[in-house]
């Protein structure tokens, strides 16, 4: 809080109001910043593009660059909830939806990248590549469709419509993420470190959802604060 | 491109014509007719945007006296803009800038980069085991006992991308009469050096370096298979395999082992970096066969750098006429 909604709020609003406007302004920053952080792989992208920065080969820069955020923001999205209830952090869970439907943005733009610019469109060579036969492509595509439901039921209505459902359908973010992750993993060649770290910042935040792993961290978080 | 009488760069010529090139005095003598084009190989200059990228290609070479003529080039040359299919070369720039060369990074834009600190000169190629001469040969002497000649070659990569490139090289064939294999040789070893020092990516230790490749005898002796020591009409540059590499260009791109230091002829089967990693995605063939998909993706298809979209995949990277008939009776769906 700065001094100056301090002084401004400290006339005579009563200060329980005071304390929910506060939080208001925090919650409203971060998630504008969330939201242009989130934004700034794809503007980065264009910059590049604009500017020639890209390489020799920028069909494959832009599905490298659109897969790869798509990966880190849901993996991101997935760690709201953990890092809201185990590390304490509230404000993380605020940008939870923000961060699935960027997540789901990219998984899209990457999927028109690859199927536009990469196969143009060509019925004919993608055929002819038998594309889902490949078992890397299969889960990719799986990965996307799952999150198609989830973005569409992201909104307030969907939410009150589905009551308890909605929760028990928005666990399928969780599969995405297995099936993104494995996505990845199958199409890199070997050598390549990275698939492995994303793998692994996945088997951590699915470990975290083990109630009994969860209450054991939230003691242990309780107990290092005080 | 600089203007350059045709008959100056046919292979039967090159010999004939090759000129004085004297390391650190600049342009070699005022009397020659190409004295334009030659400059002192440390301070070669691409002729392109060189900005985007640092140059690959400065080196030293001590060679003091004659670099052939079709090495001797000080701006990148090339006898025909296009391949025999018709299709435009890649750049210079693009061919330094986009490979493979886990030696150094798996990151296909930083070779370049990383290459800067390897010192390819001075080099040596020792060529050992069922052979009746077995030798070691000085780059020097590689370059200058045998033609160096051009070849516009496609190149495949595993990875379903593709460039045309001019290499300068000479054929494997003559090496290998050189050291005269033994009647029951059947293979060829080729070894890449080992300098975690100067190469980055060797120090990754889930690689078993030195990267090894192999052909069939009769492979290594078809006339298209080369030793390429240059590129574009100049020596070979660091981020390509400096200063000697094979080039197969039937095969997939990997087969075409980069900076060589030992060939081994042997009567067994090598087993190739790959194949030792993954023998089911990489076999000992690795020809080009659109037919014949890697597990994980397809090779039917691919991207030629420079074109947006893909293209097919021709049987043999389109060398079928060649080399088609050195495996005739195998199935290649087994033997991929």
């Amino acid at each position: 809080m700065t001094t100056r909604t301090m002084v401004r709020n400290s006339v005579n609003k009563p200060a329980a109001a005071r304390r929910k406007r506060a939080t208001w302004d925090r919650k409203r920053w971060f998630w504008l910043l969330v939201n242009l952080a989130a934004a700034l792989p794809l503007l980065l992208l264009l910059w590049d593009a604009w500017r020639g920065n890209l390489s020799v080969n920028p069909i494959d820069d832009f599905t490298d660059r659109t897969g790869k955020a798509a990966i880190i923001i849901l993996l991101l999205s997935l760690a709201c909830t953990p890092v809201a209830s185990i590390l304490g952090w509230r404000l993380a869970a605020t940008v939870r939806k923000s961060l699935g439907l960027w997540a789901f943005a990219y998984a899209g733009l990457h999927f028109l990248v690859f199927i536009g610019l990469d196969y143009g469109f060509n019925i004919g060579f993608i055929l002819q590549d038998d594309l889902l036969q490949k078992r890397y492509i299969f889960v990719g595509l799986l990965a996307l469709l799952a999150m198609l439901p989830l973005a569409i039921t992201s909104t307030k209505g969907w939410m009150r419509r589905l009551g308890k459902g909605w929760k028990k359908l928005h666990r399928l973010a969780y599969a995405a993420g297995v099936l993104a992750v494995l996505h990845f993993l199958w199409l890199a060649k070997g050598g390549r470190m990275e698939p492995f770290l994303y793998a692994a910042a996945l088997a951590l935040l699915l470990i975290v959802r083990i109630p009994a792993v969860r209450k054991r961290a939230i003691t242990l978080r309780r107990r290092l604060a005080t | 491109m600089m203007p350059i009488p045709r008959s100056e760069i046919t292979p039967e010529h090159i010999f004939l014509n090759r000129r004085r090139f004297m390391i650190g005095v600049g342009s070699a003598a005022g009397a020659l007719a190409l004295a334009a084009c030659t400059a002192p190989i440390g301070s070669v200059s691409t002729g392109e945007s060189a900005a985007a990228s640092p140059d690959a290609t400065s080196a030293s070479l001590s060679l003091d006296g004659d670099l052939p003529a079709a090495l001797a080039y000080g701006d990148p040359y090339a006898s025909s803009t296009t391949d025999e299919l018709g299709d435009s070369l890649n750049s210079f720039q693009e061919i330094t800038n986009y490979n493979n060369f886990y030696e150094f990074t798996t990151n296909k834009q930083q070779v370049a980069q990383l290459a800067e600190q390897f010192e390819p000169y001075p080099w040596e190629v020792s060529v050992t085991g069922l052979v009746k001469n077995p030798q070691t040969f000085s780059l020097e002497t590689l370059l200058t006992d045998f033609p160096q000649e051009e070849r516009i070659y496609r190149l495949r990569c595993v990875e379903a991308w593709s460039m045309v490139i001019p290499w300068v090289g000479f054929p494997m064939s003559l090496l290998l009469d050189a050291v005269e294999p033994a009647a029951e040789a059947k293979y060829v070893k080729f070894t890449s050096v080992l300098r975690p020092e100067q190469m980055a990516g060797q120090r990754n230790s889930r690689f078993p370096w030195p990267y090894v490749e192999g052909l069939r005898l009769d492979e290594a002796m078809n006339p298209l298979a080369i030793f390429a020591t240059g590129m574009y009409g100049k020596l070979l540059p660091k981020s390509n395999g400096a200063p000697i590499r094979a080039v197969i260009p039937w095969k997939y791109g990997f087969k075409s082992i980069k900076s060589i230091v030992k060939i081994e002829v042997t009567d067994i089967m090598p087993t190739s970096t790959w194949t030792n990693l993954a023998a089911n995605e990489y076999g000992f063939y690795a020809n080009v066969n659109p037919t014949v998909n890697h597990p994980r993706w397809s090779q039917g298809t691919e991207r030629r750098i420079g074109e947006s979209g893909r293209r097919n995949t021709l049987m043999f990277n389109g060398y079928g006429d060649e080399v088609a008939d050195l495996y005739e009776g195998m199935d290649l769906q087994a033997n991929y």
